[in-house]
């Protein structure tokens, strides 16, 4: 009886990630395809992770992206992290009012962010381009930065900040030598989260872009209804494997590490 | 220090102001006024317009139907994650979020790509002497994306509130002679209401506004009304009439906030 809930059990997970997974896979066939159109098989090829190296466009997006994840992901941990430490010490009404500001573009959607920023953006009489594109990155990463050194800031033990002010730190040292290592775990996972949703992100991007410049999203959105290069197929491949192993390094390294050390 | 600590809020209080107060306040005032910038409801009475209603109610429709296949999905899914204690049950979750690495318009393309009609799934149940499936281009290939996309937002509030609950709790529920249904209705699913509260949030708000999917899934035969409110945006450029389509969008994104809430004091 158990073993037959269990083989149950393990069957249905399996499907799930065969539904999760069976795009990523065609996504992965894809890139070996001989023959340019989706829809049938020419043989097996590199080619096309060859000419991604020639491909300025597609490695122009590339690097937009990241320099935008990078760059969003960065500004949104500095501004969070000190917009939750003054939420610390804030009155407990006026904190209410940031953090429910900061809910905002969390729970509202993607294409009404995209456009409030769009309007705000035309009525500032900004240049669309990559620097819009940077403020809204920003904007929607703080919130995930908050939420996750929140947690963190409550966790702290203010007596040891206070212990350092009584042996002769000065506030700014005090700071970065207590606090700061303490909300580090929480600023890493916030910095993390952002970076990964700015990569992802193309609703609000669509909006704030302004003509001339493309992240990868905006680059295969406008390539929709001509074709998706074949080289798209294998840069999006090399990006998931090369995610694939990190986590697995992440996730099997602490493992190693920790047996020798548990004998001390 | 207190001071002090006020003068450190300045920087995120005059952010969250100009990027995200000041914008939503713009998309009100575009939506109440026509271009002349007198007061005018007509924008948002627009939705009653045939076109507009339709797809409006086909959005919701659509966004309900995934959302409630995304909750009867995750919920069996979750409760087998949380039972896997430690390290195994977390590098499942990973797995969870490791598709988003990859971009989510290629991923959602490549459904094209398995739905077509001599595409991958055909072609197995051709292989296999079964009648062929013709959903690509409609509204059941969008729900398809929808569940796809936005299941991942379902399975981790579920299995964060699952895999919260103390097992001495459900151990009790069994010693006072509870039954396993009678446990999981009178323990384990009320105990997992913020996550189902969550996780349906996650779900319902993205797809309800959606306009990637359809536009990647539907052809250009089935219109969401996000798609309205984008073409508005980009091709039409009539920032008014989009403005209150988005009004009534948020409308319908409150009256969610609103039941979900009650819903959660309710069970408190």
């Amino acid at each position: 009886m158990k073993t037959s809930t269990s083989i149950v059990k393990k069957i249905y997970v399996a499907l799930i990630f065969i539904f999760l997974y069976a795009p990523i896979a065609t996504l992965i066939v894809l890139s070996f395809n001989a023959s340019k159109t989706r829809a049938k098989w020419g043989g097996f090829t590199v080619n096309w992770y060859r000419s991604l190296i020639q491909d300025e466009t597609i490695l122009n997006a590339l690097g937009t992206t990241l320099l935008i994840a990078f760059l969003s992901a960065f500004a949104a941990s500095i501004i969070g992290t000190i917009a939750c430490i003054a939420m610390s010490g804030m009155k407990r009404r006026n904190r209410a009012i940031l953090m429910g500001i900061t809910n905002i573009p969390m729970l509202n959607a993607d294409i009404v962010t995209g456009i409030s920023l769009m309007l705000l953006f035309i009525s500032l009489g900004l240049k669309f381009g990559f620097g819009t594109i940077l403020l809204s990155h920003i904007t929607f990463n703080i919130p995930y930065v908050i939420l996750s050194v929140l947690p963190r800031m409550k966790q702290l033990n203010p007596s040891v900040y206070e212990a350092a002010l009584d042996l002769g730190a000065s506030p700014v040292t005090a700071f970065f030598k207590v606090t700061l290592p303490d909300l580090m775990p929480g600023i890493l996972s916030g910095f993390l989260m952002a970076f990964t949703m700015s990569l992802d992100d193309f609703i609000i991007t669509h909006f704030t872009k302004g003509s001339g410049i493309n992240t990868l999203s905006t680059k295969i959105y406008t390539e929709v209804r001509k074709g998706i290069k074949p080289e798209m197929y294998a840069l999006s491949t090399i990006i998931f494997v090369t995610v694939l192993i990190l986590l697995f390094l992440v996730n099997i390294a602490p493992e190693k590490k920790a047996s020798p050390d548990s004998g001390k | 220090m207190n001071s002090k600590k006020n003068i450190l809020a300045a920087p995120y209080a005059v952010w969250s102001a100009v990027f995200i107060v000041i914008p939503l306040c713009m998309i009100l005032y575009y939506g109440l006024t026509d271009k002349t910038g007198a007061f005018t409801l007509e924008n948002i009475a627009a939705i009653a317009s045939v076109g507009h209603a339709r797809a409006l109610w086909r959005s919701i429709l659509l966004s309900v139907i995934s959302t409630i296949i995304c909750f009867l999905l995750a919920y069996p899914l979750a409760m087998i994650l949380a039972e896997k204690k430690g390290r195994a049950g977390g590098f499942i979750i990973l797995l969870f979020i490791l598709p988003m690495w990859m971009n989510f318009l290629l991923r959602t393309l490549a459904w094209q790509t398995l739905l077509e009609k001599t595409g991958v799934i055909n072609g197995i149940l051709s292989f296999f002497g079964l009648p062929s499936l013709r959903i690509i281009n409609t509204s059941y290939a969008i729900v398809l994306g929808m569940v796809y996309n936005f299941l991942p937002f379902m399975v981790l509030p579920l299995y964060n509130a699952l895999s919260k609950i103390d097992e001495n709790v459900i151990n009790a529920a069994k010693d006072l002679g509870a039954n396993k249904i009678q446990t999981f209705f009178h323990v384990i699913l009320p105990l997992s209401v913020p996550g189902i509260i969550s996780g349906i949030t996650m779900v319902f708000v993205p797809a309800l506004t959606t306009f990637v999917i359809s536009t990647l899934l539907g052809g250009s035969k089935v219109l969401l009304i996000g798609n309205v409110i984008e073409q508005e945006f980009t091709q039409a450029s009539n920032w008014h009439l989009g403005s209150g389509l988005s009004i009534v969008l948020m409308i319908f994104i409150i009256i969610n906030m609103i039941v979900t809430a009650l819903f959660e004091k309710a069970e408190n």
